[in-house]
């Protein structure tokens, strides 16, 4: 056998540049990209141009200006005298707020709503199929004002606040609670819970690695919680245990003190927790169902307990199916919180649409909120993709 | 990154596409003349000022002011189409050239002549900011509203006067911002906020015309601001602001020369030479315009002088009952001043 045999293509019957299907490719290629690329430019320009003629004016300078409006909710402090910028960091840092808070709320609800779709109990079952059902079929814009009208009209004006807890308060400016005054034990309790959080994941791995050896378990559940809530205590302890506490006191026409959560921003978490659980349990069961039937029969054969088999065997599994879609229910929470505009809530949309019209540069102003967007929902699908490549099926 | 790539493209495009609309606006008064109506932007719904009725006929002061426009180019009140816009919407329906004039109850502001491109026509209503309250609360004055919580629509100058009002008085407040404008109502009947704040005869529409007992609610005696509401155009259009100035000049002067629409066609045969220079008895005044001569004796006939629509609207034959007060004749103390017609 020789290897000269190979087919090698003859060199003498050249074709003309422009007839051979590799160069047309990338020609072409070249010749959309460019002319979108022209498109693009041509209209930017002629959009500047305009507002040129018709004396708008253009930039970014105003982020510096003073803002003059003022926020009803704030993470950070802000009054009317700060930058538009500043403004534009209070409206992030409330749809962060939302967004993240949602996604967890969704998830968890979402879980057991997917597990109580597949439950053997005829009326669990039932029960969180109307559940999906009802709240998926109902645009989410008026799931939003019915909670915000619940929350608002059930509840009483704050100087006949309910009172279901010493010095927590609910009346329809909010659910208001004390919180503890921020001392140095505060902060020494935060790193020793972290460094019960590290603990337990060593632990962890060395439980894992000598259970593989040996076949003994371990406590991790029980050991864990102990760590990770234990360690605080004990440095609450010894820090002296301060008591003192910020009350809200209802003060004039509100109450001073104290932390809240608004009816709007509680409307908006709740809708869109409420809303996008539906979805998820949907995902949930979804995935469970993929895993075929045969895994749960081998674990139970193994002997293995139905939690355990649905915690080793069967969610592992069903994670490889969940995970791409949930990603898509993760930028929906986030790209729905601007629905908070309707109901008051001072979220990005509703910082960026009161700037645009005190400065009246409406393009800039979009074209920030749509990059904030962007950049928040491209970081979830980064997240979840790593996620999902990290529990993808592992090839030996 | 494809994806990225293309959703900025797609984005340009949008707002490229939105404001290179406006290019097409040379001319409004021709372009006007050409499709044969005038296009007015109007409020989604403020009493007196500009609300559709159920068969969707809008009524109000702004309303009327656009019909006089019609009037004054077409003879026809009849030639309108009304859009109505909300408070952030309405800057880009002017600036992108999907409106004509903006006669919808907005401040005359520097940053919005400077920075918006928009000239401001003469003020057709005077106005202020101020706050409406619950009898109940018992407050006499918006100073004792120490720790409100208010509620205010986005996007007007209504906002930045409330944060100015509190931060020179040293009050603290929280806001809560609603935008539209039945949801902002609603939120202040059901007791989500203390006050209500917007201009006061806004006020007196919201208190007559949505609360469920008007006589529970009480306006504010204190005026916060300064509020010329006023109609707009697009800056660089002189000859069509030219129209738009004069036609409300022309219902001022009618209402100080006694002309009104019962008595106009027995004012033809005036001898008052300012009279007959209004009406178009000795031409001249359209022609300088590029209108009709009939440009004056048509808003006045078919619309009526500046004091018949404020009564009819907001004053004293309409639910509003506001007062003349400072929208009265400058010969009777007002500030309304009628520039020379001649």
């Amino acid at each position: 056998m020789t290897t000269d045999a190979v087919y090698k293509p003859a060199e003498t019957s050249k074709v003309a540049f422009y007839r051979d299907p590799r160069i047309r490719a990338i020609f072409f290629q070249v010749v959309v990209v460019g002319a979108v690329v022209a498109l693009a430019v041509f209209l930017v320009n002629n959009t500047l141009v305009n507002m040129a003629r018709q004396g708008i004016a253009t930039g970014f300078g105003f982020l510096d200006k003073e803002s003059s409006f003022a926020i009803g909710e704030s993470l950070i402090a802000y009054d009317p005298s700060d930058t538009y910028r500043r403004a534009f960091v209070v409206g992030l840092l409330n749809t962060l707020s939302v967004a993240i808070t949602g996604i967890v709320f969704a998830t968890i609800l979402g879980v057991f709503v997917g597990i109580a779709r597949l439950s053997t109990n005829w009326l669990i079952r039932k029960l969180a199929q109307v559940y999906v059902e009802f709240l998926r079929n109902i645009p989410l814009l008026l799931q939003l004002f019915v909670w915000w009208d619940l929350l608002r009209v059930s509840a009483p004006g704050p100087r006949q606040a309910w009172q279901p807890l010493p010095d927590v308060f609910v009346s329809n400016r909010g659910l208001l609670y004390p919180v503890p005054v921020w001392t140095e034990v505060h902060a020494w309790m935060g790193i020793a819970s972290l460094v019960g959080i590290v603990g337990t994941y060593i632990l962890g791995k060395w439980a894992k690695a000598r259970q593989a050896q040996t076949g003994q378990q371990f406590p991790l559940l029980k050991v864990g919680l102990g760590l990770i809530l234990g360690l605080p205590l004990l440095v609450y302890l010894a820090g002296g245990a301060p008591t003192e506490l910020n009350k809200p006191v209802l003060s004039g026409f509100n109450f001073v003190g104290g932390h809240g959560v608004s009816p709007e921003f509680a409307a908006l978490l709740i809708g869109l927790s409420v809303y996008t659980s539906a979805y998820i349990g949907e995902i949930v069961r979804s995935g469970i169902q993929a895993v075929n039937w045969g895994q749960s029969e081998a674990a139970a054969a193994l002997g293995l307990s139905k939690a355990r088999s649905l915690r080793l065997v069967v969610l592992p599994q069903a994670l490889r199916v969940i995970v791409p879609p949930m990603t898509s229910q993760y930028l929906n929470i986030t790209k729905n919180s601007s629905l908070a505009v309707a109901i008051g809530f001072p979220d990005l949309v509703s910082i960026g649409n009161t700037s645009l019209n005190q400065t009246g540069q409406a393009v800039e102003v979009i074209a920030m909120v749509m990059a904030v967007y962007l950049i928040i929902s491209l970081s979830i699908s980064l997240f979840m993709n790593w996620y999902n490549s990290a529990i993808a099926l592992q090839t030996r | 990154m494809a994806t990225l790539k293309l959703m900025g493209i797609a984005a340009a495009t949008g707002l490229a596409a939105m404001v290179a609309a406006g290019s097409a606006s040379a001319g409004t008064l021709d372009t006007v003349k050409g499709k044969g109506m005038i296009t007015c932007g109007v409020s989604t719904g403020v009493a007196g000022f500009s609300i559709a009725d159920s068969t969707g006929k809008y009524t109000g002061i702004d309303a009327d002011t656009c019909r006089a426009y019609a009037a004054a180019i077409f003879g026809d009140v009849n030639k309108v189409k009304f859009v109505p816009a909300t408070a952030q919407q309405r800057f880009t329906l002017l600036q992108s050239g999907e409106i004509d004039v903006l006669t919808r109850n907005t401040t005359r502001t520097l940053t919005r002549e400077a920075d918006l491109g928009l000239s401001f026509a003469p003020v057709n209503f005077y106005d202020g900011q101020g706050f409406m309250v619950a009898k109940a609360l018992n407050v006499k004055s918006a100073k004792e509203l120490k720790g409100a919580t208010v509620c205010v629509q986005p996007g007007t100058t209504t906002e930045l006067n409330l944060a100015d009002f509190f931060r020179s008085n040293k009050i603290d407040f929280k806001p809560v911002v609603i935008e539209k404008l039945d949801e902002v109502e609603n939120a202040f009947f059901s007791g989500r906020c203390d006050a209500y704040t917007t201009d006061r005869s806004g006020l007196a529409s919201t208190r007559i015309s949505k609360a469920p007992k008007p006589d529970d609610y009480v306006v504010l005696p204190d005026v916060i601001s300064k509020e010329p509401l006023a109609p707009a155009v697009r800056r660089g259009d002189d000859e069509w602001y030219t129209v738009i100035e004069w036609v409300q000049y022309a219902m001022l002067e009618a209402e100080e020369r006694g002309i009104t629409s019962k008595n106009v066609d027995d004012m033809l045969k005036s001898d008052d030479p300012n009279v007959k220079r209004l009406l178009g008895v000795t031409p001249g005044m359209g022609k300088s315009l590029h209108l009709d001569e009939k440009w004056a004796y048509n808003a006045i006939k078919l619309v009526g002088n500046y004091g018949e629509t404020f009564d009819r609207n907001v004053g004293k034959d309409s639910a509003l009952k506001l007062e003349r007060g400072v929208n009265e004749l400058w010969t009777k103390g007002g500030l309304m001043y009628g520039m020379p017609v001649r």
